[in-house]
Parts: structure tokens; C-alpha cells; sequence
């Protein structure tokens, strides 16, 4: 006779094979890669995104304010001259998780993307191409940050 | 359902500048409430731009994207009066999906 417990165990374990096998109704849950947002540093992301170590290039550009007032909401671009981007990150040095995200880009779009992050405090602030080839060239600025945007 | 998106496409040339403004909590984790219990991260992960129905570009956003996010992008070959589909899914697996005409 099956328990309620031995139930519970099993439909976890079927669950968990679907999603492994990719087969839940969550995609973009399954896509988000989980390792590249916990890592400490810019070899950790770079490592779990499947890239070489990053280096520094001029062909990369970070747009930023040199100060902002408001940590909570600071505009920031990332852009490169260099052909064959194919994700661009930006990422915040000394944020809890460095990452803060990553555009995927196709043939269509411009390696030139803006958003706004939030910093905790005043820190590099690193713009990074990936190549199709998996090199990682990077752009970095300071931003000096007056209002911390993570307090609470 | 989340509020809708301001999806603003605005062509020059042969290239069209994509301005959207989620309305987003975007709660990082990190917080605690007045109780001292921290508040559980609930933020946008993935962020899907599409022109005339192929996605052009995908997005996977941290909790340190800002609240009520922005996002700026340009799309090549896009005219006046073509589609721009923006759609994101959060963490909790709420989804929003709007369309905006390129002007």
C-alpha cells in the first residue's frame, strides 16, 4: 500500500525529472541561469556563461554617470563597435550578486542596450560583450553613489 | 496581472529606437520588512523583445535591475508600423506581454 509520504516523494521526483527533461510549462524559469546571477565575481559569471577570461577592450562602452544621486535607480548602457556580439552584460562590482543582467542579441539588434540597476553603494561598474567565439571584452567606470539603493 | 508596459518605438532611418517602462516591484531578496523578516526576492528574469513576431532580443535580468524597469534597445530593419512585442516573465511566473506600433 502507498503512504500519502511515499506519494509526496514520488510526484516530486516524476516533477523533478520533467524539468530536467525540460518538459514543465517554464522555460524562461529553466533558461535564467541561476549560476551566472549568484557569482561573486567577473571569472565566476564568466565561467558559468561559458566565456573565456574577460578582458579589457576599447571596442566596448559603458554608459554611466560619473556620480548618482540615487542608488535605487541609476541609468547604465552597455555598447560595442566590434562585430559578432552576442550578449551583452552589465554588471555591478560590489552589488551582493555582481550580475545585474544579460541581453541576448541576434543579427537584428544593435549592441547598444540601456537599462536602469540598482548599486549599493559607489563601485565599478563593468560593461561586458560576449563573442560568438566566447571571448569577453570589457569596459568598467567607477560610479560614485550617494544614496545607497538596497537599505530597507 | 501586472500593469501594462509603456512601450515607446520610434524609428530614424532604418533603425528603431525601443524604449519600454515595466511596472515592476522588482524586490531583490535583500530587504527586510518592519518586522525583520527579510522580504522574498520577486523580480522580472527574463525579458522578451520581439519585431513583427521574431523575438530580436531576450533579456535575463538579476534583482539588481531598478524598480519599474527600464530598457532601451534598437532595432534594425524595423519601419513604421511594424509590431514590437515586449513580454517578460518574473520569478513567480507572472507574465505580461504588449504590443506597440513602430511611429
Amino acid at each position: 500500500m502507498q503512504t500519502r509520504r511515499d506519494m509526496l516523494a514520488q510526484s516530486a521526483t516524476v516533477a523533478g525529472l520533467l524539468a530536467t527533461a525540460g518538459m514543465l510549462p517554464e522555460p524562461a524559469l529553466a533558461a535564467w541561469n541561476k549560476a551566472a546571477f549568484e557569482a561573486k565575481n567577473l571569472a565566476d559569471v564568466a565561467k558559468a556563461l561559458g566565456g573565456s577570461a574577460p578582458q579589457a577592450s576599447g571596442e566596448v562602452t559603458l554608459n554611466g554617470p560619473d556620480i548618482a544621486e540615487n542608488g535605487a535607480v541609476v541609468p547604465v548602457g552597455a555598447a560595442s563597435s566590434a562585430a559578432g556580439v552576442k550578449r551583452l552584460l552589465l554588471l555591478v562590482e560590489k552589488n551582493p550578486n555582481m550580475l545585474a543582467a544579460a541581453f541576448d542579441l541576434t543579427d537584428a539588434v544593435e549592441a547598444n542596450v540601456a537599462t536602469r540597476v540598482k548599486m549599493g553603494q559607489s563601485s565599478d561598474v563593468y560593461a561586458v560583450a560576449m563573442m560568438a567565439d566566447g571571448r569577453m571584452l570589457y569596459a568598467k567606470k567607477e560610479i560614485k553613489v550617494t544614496l545607497g539603493g538596497c537599505g530597507g | 496581472m501586472a500593469d501594462p508596459m509603456r512601450i515607446r518605438a520610434q524609428a530614424a532611418g532604418d533603425k528603431t529606437t525601443v524604449r519600454v517602462l515595466m511596472a515592476h516591484e522588482m524586490e531583490t531578496g535583500q530587504r527586510k520588512d518592519s518586522a525583520g523578516k527579510p522580504i522574498p526576492a520577486w523580480f522580472i528574469q527574463e525579458v522578451t523583445v520581439a519585431h513583427n513576431g521574431n523575438a530580436v532580443l531576450t533579456a535575463q535580468w538579476g534583482p539588481a535591475v531598478s524598480k519599474n524597469p527600464f530598457m532601451q534597445c534598437t532595432v534594425k530593419g524595423a519601419k513604421a508600423g511594424d509590431k514590437i512585442t515586449v513580454s517578460w516573465v518574473d520569478n513567480k511566473g507572472e507574465k505580461r506581454s504588449d504590443e506597440a506600433t513602430v511611429a
